[in-house]
């Protein structure tokens, strides 16, 4: 090869490789990005079972229940629409009944969602972001201490 | 009256920065020397003033001076002292405080240490550290001044990492000012990479230590058993890691061979950028909440404007000045020039990547208002996938020629450590098995870097070759940078181990637990004796006591507990975390049940302690090589000038 193939070779590779990251960042993102819903949202668009979204709405008062094991129940509310989750494990030291959740999981050919990763916000005084900015487009009243400023 | 004097001290440091940046780049124009010299007096006095007033900071802290409304929001008078001194950067304004403290303080080092630059690079280098200085002390001093009543802001962890951080990513502030000032100048050489590097690495040491650590205390302290979640904060901290990385070895190519000028430049003006981004994406309040950012956008706005200030008027000084730099030596593909390359190349496609799934929540939010997250998995699949190659290809790097190398030879020196990695996975098969087979071949890749490194220190002394006592004297001989190199490369060995060990193997179950209830983990176990109500100082806590036991045989004891703190009536948990080896039992406690049980999860974390272990060696690594006699700037002229003055005093 002369200098100039050698060379040309080198740079071709090196823009094969970009290329190939790009790809795979792409690939990468729609296998992983997950969109988020209240449930108001979930009775209009039709997302399919299996399909790995985030919930997210408060924990309706009085709904959480628990079953086998380390199973539980709730319900997630925005209060327009509600939508009941399962989860097993152990919830976040922060939730509670009436607090803001963020539920990652997705729906089973039951139509149950099942989550397998429950946040409530690090700070009790903070809501999941995505939730408090939700909710108050919903015009749900929210006292100054929940909502995020 | 202490506080006003912090406050004044303050303000002082802005005009003495403002100095530091206005005169030495007259000076460097005009040619004129009396100014050019003003520069290392003037970052002296900036760095006393900005040290001045974060003690009096601290001491507000400390004495729980009232009086302070950063103080009132930020501190208890019951917390033990270090979580008051902590708390001073817990905050908003206390930590870019300690950003400026950081920023002053390596221009100071550059002013004491850079006696025997250039004249006019030290004073350009020390202008644009000036600049940079006058940015954030106005920044703190018009919107986040710690010393003036202020509106309340959010809380955040208080822990000991963000200095280290800060260390790292504020530290590669020097290379960009080595940059800029190359760029004006337009003129560069080996003797300027031989400038930087030395700056780069401690910066990189540093910020190795702050993510390793911080790593370290989500793990212990956040109770989910993770220690590395691809959360935006620490990904703000990662993307410099990498393109300073990349930076060190660019830095090498150029040093030894002046080749790469053009790149390396680039990428010291890039991975301070990566710093500021990092600093923007924290300290704006666009990570809490896009819509906040967009209602209150003062302080976010100023720091957007700091960041576009500075990226894009290095970025155009570097598109208008970059031709004026002469490129230099020619090089093969196969080299180890072209080893180093590719070592760039991957180590910035890694770091766009990540800043990728950073940034593009923020990004689609912030134009369509849709909501989405990128995880984990994300960043899992592009980053391992990168990675891989740049791990496989790690040992022959230092195992080429320059110029031309030979990767066939290469590979041959690396037999026995391709060897010694299928023999470890083997082993592990042996005694673990089970699991996927992708784990092994990880396990073998940690180990075979491993080998490799040390393969590179054996050829180098000619163990084998040469009789003993010479190969010994050669060992010792083998200068620092040779061992920096083999210990950091060493220690991201041990890291991949640690992190596949985790990965592949560790175990967790999810119980409810009556007294006396077992569980079973990485072959011992828990049996669950009761629970027990405490008081702490400033908490209120409930724990779990757990014997643990190994073939019938008990071992030790565990307690975990849940926590709820009194002053901000915020729960916490403190796992329980047993070592045996390099291996953790990882306990945290869920919620009480009807029947009087307690749900209990429990996790075995295989080799965990790896990870932070082979942190600890790439900055031995790191350290090592900085002391390297050869890398010290000008140590034999300073021999020459010192000798006269000790004559002098005798």
């Amino acid at each position: 090869m002369t200098r100039k193939q050698k060379r040309l070779a080198v740079i071709g590779g090196g823009i094969a490789f970009l290329v190939a990251a790009v790809l795979l960042v792409m690939f990468a993102f729609s296998q992983s990005i997950a969109y988020f819903y209240v449930p108001t949202d979930l009775a209009k668009a039709n997302v399919e079972p299996g399909t790995r979204i985030r919930l997210g709405g408060l924990v309706e008062a009085g709904t959480v229940k628990r079953g086998e094991g380390s199973t539980v129940t709730f319900t997630v509310t925005d209060t327009l629409a509600t939508v009941p989750v399962t989860y097993t494990g152990i919830l976040p030291d922060l939730f509670r009944e009436g607090q803001g959740v963020v539920a990652e999981g997705a729906f089973g050919s039951n139509g149950l969602f099942v989550a397998d990763t429950v946040l409530a916000k690090h700070d009790e005084t903070y809501m999941p972001k995505d939730v408090a900015d939700r909710l108050q487009a919903q015009g749900v009243e929210l006292s100054g201490k929940e909502t995020i400023k | 009256m202490i506080i006003e004097l912090g406050h004044y001290a303050l303000v002082l440091a802005l005009a003495t920065v403002i100095v530091q940046f206005v005169l030495p780049l007259v000076g460097t124009i005009r040619g004129d020397r009396a100014l050019m010299a003003v520069a290392p007096a003037a970052a002296l006095a900036g760095f006393m003033l900005v040290l001045f007033s974060f003690s009096v900071l601290t001491f507000a802290y400390v004495v729980s001076d009232f009086s302070v409304v950063n103080v009132v929001e930020n501190s208890h008078s019951l917390k033990p002292m270090i979580y008051k001194i902590s708390g001073v950067w817990g905050n908003h304004e206390g930590s870019m405080m300690l950003w400026l403290l950081i920023l002053v303080f390596f221009s100071a080092l550059v002013a004491t240490f850079g006696v025997n630059l250039p004249e006019r690079l030290r004073a350009n280098v020390l202008a644009v550290q000036g600049l940079i200085s006058v940015a954030f002390a106005l920044f703190i001093l018009l919107t986040s001044n710690p010393f003036l009543p202020l509106s309340p802001a959010p809380a955040e962890g208080r822990d000991l990492h963000p200095p280290l951080l800060y260390l790292g990513y504020v530290g590669f502030s020097v290379c960009f000012s080595f940059a800029i000032a190359a760029l004006i100048d337009g003129r560069i050489d080996a003797a300027w990479a031989r400038w930087v590097r030395p700056w780069a690495l401690a910066a990189w040491a540093f910020l190795t230590a702050g993510i390793a650590m911080g790593s370290y205390w989500a793990y212990y302290e956040l109770g989910w058993g993770g220690w590395w979640f691809w959360d935006p904060v620490e990904n703000a901290s990662f993307i410099p890691w990498l393109a300073g990385t990349a930076l060190l070895h660019s830095a090498i190519v150029m040093e030894k061979r002046e080749a790469l000028k053009i790149w390396t430049v680039l990428l010291a003006i890039l991975t301070f950028s990566m710093s500021l981004l990092g600093t923007f994406l924290v300290r704006s309040g666009v990570l809490t909440s896009v819509h906040a950012f967009a209602t209150d956008p003062t302080r976010g706005v100023f720091i957007l404007g700091i960041l576009v200030f500075f990226i894009g008027g290095a970025l155009s000084l570097f598109a208008f000045r970059a031709a004026t730099l002469k490129a230099g030596g020619l090089f093969a593909p196969i080299s180890r020039e072209g080893a180093l390359v590719l070592n760039n190349l991957i180590l910035t496609t890694a770091a766009a990547t990540v800043l990728t799934g950073t940034l593009y929540p923020l990004v689609l939010e912030a134009l369509t208002g849709e909501k989405i997250s990128v995880g984990p998995p994300f960043f899992n699949l592009t980053f391992g996938l990168l990675m891989l190659p740049l791990l496989l290809a790690v040992p022959f790097g230092p195992l080429l020629a320059w110029k031309r190398g030979d990767v066939l030879a290469a590979g041959q020196r690396l037999f026995a450590a391709v060897g010694v990695g299928l023999v470890m996975a083997a082993v592990v098969v042996y005694l673990h098995g089970g699991g996927p087979l992708l784990a092994y071949f990880g396990i073998a890749i940690g180990f075979y870097m491993i080998a490799g490194a040390i393969t590179d220190l054996w050829l180098r002394a000619g163990i084998g070759k040469v009789a003993g006592n010479v190969a010994f004297r050669r060992f010792v001989g083998l200068p620092g940078s040779a061992f920096g190199t083999a210990l950091a490369h060493i220690g991201i060995g041990v890291t991949v181990i640690g992190i596949i060990a985790v990965t592949a193997f560790e175990t967790e179950h999810v119980v409810e637990m009556k007294p006396g209830m077992q569980v079973e983990a990485g072959g011992y176990t828990l049996t669950f004796d009761g629970m027990r109500r405490g008081q702490g100082p400033n908490y209120s806590e409930e724990s779990g006591h757990f014997t643990v036991a190994r073939g019938g045989v008990i071992v030790d004891d565990v307690w975990s507990s849940k926590r709820l703190y009194s002053a901000r009536r915020m729960p916490t948990t403190e796992a329980g975390i047993r070592t045996f080896g390099l291996s953790q039992l990882y306990v945290s406690l869920g919620d009480p049940m009807a029947g009087g049980g307690i749900v209990v999860r429990v996790w075995w974390k295989p080799m965990i302690l790896c990870i932070w272990i082979g942190a600890l060696i790439m900055m031995a690594g790191g350290a090592v090589s900085l002391f390297d006699r050869r890398l010290r700037v000008g140590a034999p002229q300073k021999l020459r000038r010192a000798k006269p003055v000790l004559e002098a005093a005798e």
